[in-house]
């Protein structure tokens, strides 16, 4: 094997994607594009603006003992910047404006809120002289993020209602986790980020596909098969060229989502497996390719066929795969992308360590899936592909 | 004939029912010019590419500079320039880089690869163009090109499928000049050709095919003097019953 001939090939596929504006546009600009538009259309540009949410206070403790604590509760509800608080006089007309999307929560304080907590204050280390309660949330389910992010914020300041600065055990069903808070300061386009390395690398099946098909029509397979070059040594270099492209791929994708305001809280160590995944995922995108050119006659109809292989990754394995139904979510266990964005959620999102379970499931999936589709891509190429 | 550098032995190759080359023995001695002329189909495209390798053959021997280009066919491909027919070139590379990359893909040693490429370049009438992308150069140019990347690496057996063919005279003769460089420096160059002016010209012998048998062998002048014609498109008409740009 000789590396001079690889690194002539790759030089030559890189050289191809500078200069060839379809192909720069589909591997570069797309994927830019998609993430500038779903962060301007879900996100927080630049990361200046911040997400709010409209809660709705009904506070029967109004006219009971002890009102203060209800009052200084709701205070400090309205402190908080992220929530804009409406305080309303009945539950009809709150849970109204909920079903109605005017507000993304309702907040009922009941009648002995005052009773319960000074109860606690008179003793706070004996729980037998305590008033349980509840305190009902209700949340728009429609809203991802509301239910994601409402519960731990006021849980938290109910927290620092009841206890001050004491790091207590709420002693309620809801229980304070104050590691959510974060949760609070995401948005909708921050779940969607991971998704989209997946989808842009997922186009690299096209290209191969067509790169393949239009050498194979115009003679150049044949050319370059009459050159010392084997043929181990043109697949490598088709390899590393999608790997190289699938880098620039990940990096620009995270420049403009970080642009846009998406900060993943990560280690230097998660963000180089979050690469390295982008580099195996391209192996397997590659397979995709050679499959395609195997069964596509001209490098026109290869653009149609690769969708067979583009849709099911693209719907079942990446952000999109979220919004659709159970069955499409297990069915998505079936194909690569999913395990690569569920590998970047939890990277990226989660905050999970190089070394968790998921993680390294994920990554053992998309080696294995990866090398098995590129091994059978290569082989059917070589058997049926070539002439 | 000196001594042998190509030796086809009965060869036949067959596409399913149809048999592109029928029986086919010959040899090309090291140094020689060697024309195979015949109209289109009668099987020269088919013979180049056995003899390159690229295609098995159904039956028969081919033997390159001692090697058998079917079991030893890595060390043959480094002994052999292509130039085929259908001129495959890269549209968004530049002609430079064209011919730089298959330098490379020859394993031409870096330091070599940049005079190659220049003098070739310059030697076809090139080296103006060189940076422009070969998406803009026009036919002619882009066959041109493709004879510098099938040359690139000073190969000692060339085959040049068809190199001149739509060419205006005067890039014509540039090829020939290359042409003839090359023999002059004792490379051996197997041609195929539509231009019985051109084999007549520079081939020292040439081989007629028609229906993949070979149906003369000789010399231009030897050929002209055995079948009493005036010049070798007489012979081929002699020899086949037709011109041979009927076909083409």
């Amino acid at each position: 094997m000789k590396l001079q001939r690889i690194t002539a090939l790759v030089g030559k596929d890189i050289k191809k994607l500078l200069r060839e504006p379809a192909l720069l546009f589909l591997l570069i600009l797309f994927p830019i594009m998609l993430t500038l538009v779903f962060g301007f259309s879900f996100g927080a540009i630049g990361g200046a603006q911040q997400t709010t949410f409209q809660i709705g206070i009904v506070n029967m403790n109004a006219e009971n003992l002890y009102p203060q604590y209800a009052q200084n509760f709701i205070a400090n509800l309205t402190s908080v910047q992220m929530l804009k608080i409406q305080v309303y006089s009945d539950n009809e007309t709150a849970q109204l404006d909920l079903v109605q999307g005017k507000i993304q929560a309702v907040l009922i304080i009941p009648e002995d809120f005052g009773e319960s907590c000074h109860a606690f204050q008179a003793a706070p280390n004996d729980p037998a002289k305590w008033i349980n309660i509840t305190i009902p949330l209700y949340l728009d389910s429609g809203s991802m993020l509301a239910t994601q992010a409402i519960p731990s914020v006021i849980q938290q300041i109910l927290a620092t209602t009841i206890y001050g600065n004491q790091q207590a055990v709420f002693p309620q069903p809801i229980h304070l986790v104050p590691s959510l808070v974060g949760v609070s300061k995401r948005t909708a386009f921050d779940y969607m980020a991971p998704g989209l390395f997946a989808y842009a690398s997922i186009f690299l099946t096209i290209t191969v596909a067509q790169s393949f098909t239009s050498d194979r029509e115009n003679g150049m397979l044949r050319r370059i098969n009459t050159t010392p070059t084997t043929a181990t040594e043109f697949m490598i270099s088709q390899a590393f060229s999608n790997m190289i492209i699938g880098v620039i791929q990940a990096i620009l994708i995270f420049v403009t989502a970080y642009a846009l305001g998406f900060r993943p809280e990560v280690e230097a160590s998660s963000m180089m497996l979050a690469f390295v995944m982008m580099l195996i995922f391209s192996l397997c995108n590659v397979g995709f390719g050679l499959i395609t050119a195997t069964l596509a006659k001209s490098s026109s109809a290869a653009t149609g066929i690769a969708f067979i292989f583009i849709l099911p990754q693209m719907f079942l394995g990446t952000f999109v795969g979220a919004a659709l139904s159970s069955i499409a979510q297990v069915a998505g266990h079936f194909v690569p992308s999913y395990y690569v964005t569920d590998a970047f959620t939890s990277l990226l999102l989660r905050k999970a360590s190089i070394t968790s379970p998921t993680v390294l499931l994920d990554l053992a999936t998309t080696s294995f899936s990866s090398l098995t589709v590129l091994a059978f891509g290569v082989l059917l190429f070589r058997k049926y592909g070539k002439a | 004939m000196g001594k042998p550098i190509i030796i086809v032995k009965n060869l036949v190759k067959k596409f399913e029912d149809v048999t592109a080359v029928d029986n086919l023995s010959l040899q090309i001695a090291k140094g020689e010019l060697f024309g195979l002329l015949g109209p289109n189909g009668a099987g020269k495209t088919t013979t180049i590419n056995v003899l390159r390798g690229l295609l098995k053959p159904t039956s028969g021997l081919v033997i390159i500079n001692g090697l058998d280009v079917q079991r030893e066919a890595a060390k043959v491909k480094e002994l052999i320039g292509v130039c085929p027919q259908d001129t495959p070139v890269y549209n968004y590379l530049t002609g430079r880089e064209n011919a730089e990359l298959f330098g490379n893909l020859y394993g031409v040693p870096e330091e070599k690869l940049k005079d190659e490429v220049d003098a070739l370049l310059r030697r076809i009438g090139l080296a103006g163009d060189a940076d422009r992308r070969v998406g803009q150069y026009s036919g002619g140019m882009k066959r041109r090109l493709s004879l510098v990347m099938a040359l690139v690496h000073d190969p000692e057996i060339a085959f040049l499928d068809e190199p001149t063919v739509g060419m205006d005279p005067q890039s014509r003769h540039a090829i020939w000049d290359l042409i003839l460089d090359l023999k002059k420096r004792g490379k051996t160059i197997v041609l195929t050709t539509h231009y019985m002016e051109e084999a007549e010209n520079i081939c020292d012998r040439v081989g007629v095919i028609d229906h993949g048998k070979l149906i003369a062998l000789g010399s231009p002048a030897e050929l002209i003097r055995q079948y009493e014609s005036k010049n070798l498109e007489e012979v081929f008409i002699r020899l086949t019953g037709r011109k041979i740009r009927e076909d083409a």
